[in-house]
Parts: C-alpha cells; sequence; structure tokens
C-alpha cells in the first residue's frame, strides 16, 4: 500500500479478530476504506459482515486487532468518547431500528437532537432530508404503520440527517421488493456523490452488480479474493 | 431544557399507571412524615406558651427573720435566668387562698396560725424556658439558706417533655424509613420504565447520543413525580389539618393552644424534599442500568 493510499483511508482494520467464546466470527481481518469510497461487503449469511460493521462503531469491541477511524484508535477509545464516534457515521441497521413509539420526524430528529442542535435547525433538515427520501407526506405517522420500503427511507434519512463522513449499510435492500430496492439503493448513491464514504453489507449480488463499487468477500470470518461477480 | 421536559411528559404519559403509582406512594410518605412535622410544631408552640407561663415557687422556712427576706430577695433577682421576683407574706398568701376557695372559706376560718410559709414567686426570662436550665436554677435556689422547699411543677412538664420527645424521635424514624421508601418506590419506577424502552435506548446510543442526553428526561421525570407527589401530600394534609383544627379551636378557647399549619418556608422544603426523593431515586436506577 502506497503512503498516499494510506492516508487517503477513513477506516483501517489491522489484523482484526472477533470471537464470541470459541466461535470465530471474524479471524485476521486487515482492511483499508478509503474516503468517499463505495464499498461492498459481500458474503453469505453468518459470514461476519454484520460483526465487522458492529466492531466499526462500536458496538462491540475487537477481541485482537487494531481498528482506526477517522484518526481515532477504537482499542484506546474513552467511555465519554464512543458517542462522539458514531456521530461520524450514518447507520442503516438490517432490522432498520427506528423507534415505534416516535413518529417519522422525530426518529430522524434524535440524531440532531442528541448533537445539541439548535430546534430551528432540527426542524429545516429533518423536513428537507425527509424529502429527499420521498417521505415528508409521512412526518406524523408511526413506525409502525409504514411498510418496509417506507421503514427503510426512514431508516436512511436518520442515517444521512447529520452528514456522517461514512454511511453504513446493513443489508439495506434484504427484505424489498425490486422497486423499493432500487429506490434505496439509489439514495444511498446520491448521498455517496455527494461526498459520503459508504459501506453495503450485503449478500444481493444484483445490487452488487449493479453498483460498480468495490467489493471485499467475507467467507467463514477471513477476507478472501474478491470473486468474479 | 424544553425538549428534555416534553420527553419527560412524554414517557409519563406513557407509563401513567407506574407513575400514578410512585406518585400516590410519595404523596403518602410525605402526608405521614409532614403530619409529625405538623404536630411537632404545635406541640412545641404549646410547650413553650407553658413554658412561658411557669413560675417557680420558693417556700421560706418558718424560722426565717424578716430582717433577712429582702436581701434573699435581692440575691434571687440578681440570679441569671431571672425575670421577676415577687415576695408574698404568708398572710397574703391565706387571703389569696381565702378569695380562691371561696364557699370553702370558713374551714380556714378557726385557724389559730397561719400554717402557710412565706413564699417568692419567680418569674423566668425567655432564656430559661429549656427545660433543663430551669431545673439548674431550681436547684441552685434550693441550696441557698432560710429556703425549704423549691416547686415548679416538674413533674407534668417534664412528662409532657419526655413524651414529645418519643415522637419527635418516632417521626425522625418515620421519616427516614418513609423517605427510603420513597426512594425504593421511584428507583423501581424509573428501573421499570427504562427496561420496557431498553430498546430505544440502545437505538439512541447507537446514533450518538451521550448517556446524559439519555437520562436528563428520566431525572426530570423523578422531580415532577416528587413535586407532584408532594404536593398532593402536603393538600391532603391541610385539609386533614382543616378537618382537626375546626373541632380542636372551640374546645381550646386559649390562645395558648391556636394550632397552626405549617410555614410557608418548611411547606416549600417539603416539596424540594419531594423532588430529591424523586431525583435520587432516579439516580439509584439510573447508575445501576448505566453501570
Amino acid at each position: 500500500m502506497t503512503e498516499s493510499e494510506a492516508k487517503n483511508a477513513i477506516i483501517r482494520l489491522f489484523h482484526v479478530y472477533r470471537n464470541y467464546g470459541t466461535k470465530n466470527a471474524l479471524v485476521d481481518v486487515t482492511l483499508d476504506i478509503y474516503k468517499n469510497e463505495f464499498l461492498f461487503i459481500s458474503g453469505p449469511s453468518g459470514a461476519g459482515k454484520t460483526t465487522l460493521l458492529k466492531l466499526l462503531y462500536f458496538a462491540e469491541p475487537a477481541s485482537d486487532g487494531q481498528i482506526l477511524v477517522d484518526g481515532m484508535n477504537l482499542s484506546r477509545i474513552p467511555r465519554k468518547n464512543v458517542p462522539f464516534l458514531r456521530r461520524i457515521f450514518g447507520i442503516v441497521f438490517q432490522d432498520y431500528k427506528l423507534i415505534s413509539t416516535k413518529t417519522v420526524y422525530d426518529n430522524v430528529a434524535l440524531v440532531l437532537e442528541a448533537a445539541g442542535q439548535n430546534r430551528r435547525f432540527i426542524q429545516k433538515k429533518v423536513k428537507s432530508v425527509l424529502r429527499t427520501v420521498g417521505m415528508e407526506q409521512r412526518l406524523h405517522a408511526l413506525p409502525p404503520s409504514l411498510s418496509g420500503g417506507e421503514q427503510q427511507r426512514v431508516a436512511i434519512a436518520r442515517a444521512v440527517v447529520g452528514d456522517p463522513k461514512i454511511i453504513l449499510a446493513d443489508e439495506p435492500t434484504g427484505s424489498l421488493d425490486a422497486d423499493a430496492a432500487g429506490f434505496v439503493f439509489g439514495l444511498l448513491k446520491s448521498f455517496h456523490t455527494r461526498g459520503a464514504t459508504v459501506v453495503i453489507a450485503t449478500h444481493d449480488r444484483q445490487l452488487i452488480q449493479r453498483s460498480g463499487g468495490r467489493v471485499v468477500h467475507l467467507n467463514g470470518g477471513r477476507l478472501v479474493e474478491t470473486p468474479a461477480i | 431544557m424544553s425538549l428534555y421536559l416534553k420527553r419527560a411528559i412524554d414517557d409519563i404519559r406513557q407509563n401513567r399507571f407506574l407513575n400514578l403509582v410512585t406518585i400516590v406512594t410519595i404523596a403518602l410518605s410525605i402526608l405521614i412524615v409532614s403530619a409529625f412535622v405538623l404536630f411537632f410544631i404545635n406541640t412545641s408552640d404549646l410547650m413553650s406558651a407553658w413554658k412561658k407561663g411557669v413560675r417557680i415557687m420558693v417556700y421560706l422556712k418558718s424560722s426565717t427573720p424578716a430582717s433577712e427576706i429582702p436581701a434573699l430577695q435581692q440575691q434571687l433577682a440578681g440570679m441569671y435566668g431571672i425575670e421577676q421576683v415577687n415576695y408574698i407574706p404568708k398572710e397574703e398568701a391565706l387571703n389569696l387562698m381565702k378569695n380562691q376557695m371561696k364557699r370553702q372559706s370558713s374551714l380556714l376560718e378557726n385557724l389559730k396560725e397561719n400554717p402557710l410559709p412565706d413564699a417568692f414567686e419567680i418569674r423566668m426570662t425567655s432564656a430559661t424556658q429549656g427545660w433543663d436550665r430551669l431545673e439548674k436554677i431550681a436547684l441552685q435556689i434550693e441550696n441557698l439558706p432560710n429556703v425549704d422547699e423549691v416547686e415548679y411543677g416538674r413533674r407534668w412538664i417534664g412528662r409532657f417533655t419526655n413524651v414529645i420527645n418519643l415522637f419527635t424521635l418516632a417521626g425522625y424514624a418515620l421519616g427516614t424509613l418513609f423517605f427510603m421508601a420513597a426512594v425504593f418506590f421511584v428507583a423501581n419506577t424509573i428501573r421499570l420504565v427504562l427496561y420496557s424502552r431498553r430498546d430505544e435506548i440502545e437505538i439512541m446510543r447507537l446514533v450518538g447520543a451521550e448517556d446524559q442526553f439519555i437520562k436528563a428526561p428520566f431525572y426530570i421525570e423523578g422531580i415532577i413525580q416528587g413535586a407532584l407527589g408532594g404536593a398532593i401530600g402536603l393538600v391532603a394534609l391541610f385539609i386533614a389539618f382543616l378537618f382537626i383544627s375546626s373541632s380542636v379551636q372551640p374546645v381550646s378557647g386559649a390562645q395558648m393552644l391556636q394550632v397552626r399549619f405549617l410555614p410557608l418556608p418548611l411547606l416549600a422544603g417539603i416539596l424540594v424534599s419531594g423532588m430529591i426523593v424523586g431525583w435520587l431515586g432516579c439516580f439509584v436506577s439510573l447508575k445501576q442500568f448505566f453501570k
């Protein structure tokens, strides 16, 4: 790896391991993810894709190895700095993780409220982002009343509303029909165009084929040669 | 702040039953503790009113020469804590007795000799209204020459003081007990709310919320519970006070038994205590949850 490539990396993993008891979820993973990159992490179910993403936003610590995110070494990050690490990311969870008792607006606004933004800014920004994802008509709806595609769009709105440097999406089209998947993928592409680094964990080969981004493949917790798609 | 308040109120609305149970518990605790405080205040008033009226009667030996009486009176008047010393010669005492006995005064007519001793009636200053001080002064007087006996109603005042002290002690014990019970209830309510919302809290953390952002509404919720519980408890106490005082006043008649409700600063103090209970309950459960 050249020095300029290393400087351009926003995420670096060095010989990362993650074990759950005797089960190895990730084994010796070394990977650089570059600024404004559109990266797919592919692999079958149970390959360790979700685990890898969780290590990045420190939902879980690595069992061994080093992870650097935007210059922060996660093996030495103090507990009080974890919220600031997570604000670097916009995360689209596989199961959406929307708060069912809060409206669409409140779910998206939560990110900016947590970051201490003022109310006027929050109103403007949330409405604008919901317009971008086509959910401006459902501001006051509760998540259980939305379809899967709509919930995914709200989840994306929440992920991007804080203008994160990195968007992590875990199987973003996994439970969507072709049209909804196309729309969601288009959204992620548009945020990448605006400068965000996008990392998508997926086993959807069609989605990968359409993208043209770099693909890394996980199998049994190990990074393997990128297979031809 | 308004955002935290809004979230706290939303939480209370969503968990109405749990919050109601907590508020009622705090209200009951405040009611019982405040009732003790109210009782203590009024009995203290009563005691000080009685103590103000306390006088020491000093009876002289029959052998006391009349020439030594002015010197003794002067000596008494010079003692610490004594406001006024009146000399009551035995003749005056007998006349007073006759006046008090009215119809039965004829019984005293056939007396060949006045059986009553010369005496001093002593009024105390307000500084010596404490029971211990009064007892010390009485002992000092008893040791003076020519003094036969000193009387100051020690038995009943002493007994009453003991009863008051017992009630005060019971008040403190119950107060502590109810304080702990109320903190326990608030802590449990908040714990249940926290567990029912653990997914939501987890999501907040994942999107970058600091612990303080998550905790603040719970603290406000606890303080609101404490304030509401405190206010309800005090209102209930006031209603009970109105009922009781309306039945006490006509009986007493005397100004001495003028019962009064808790003064404003104390009311504010009790309300703040309720809020502290709420805050403390939150503190306990949040500390455990965020460990």
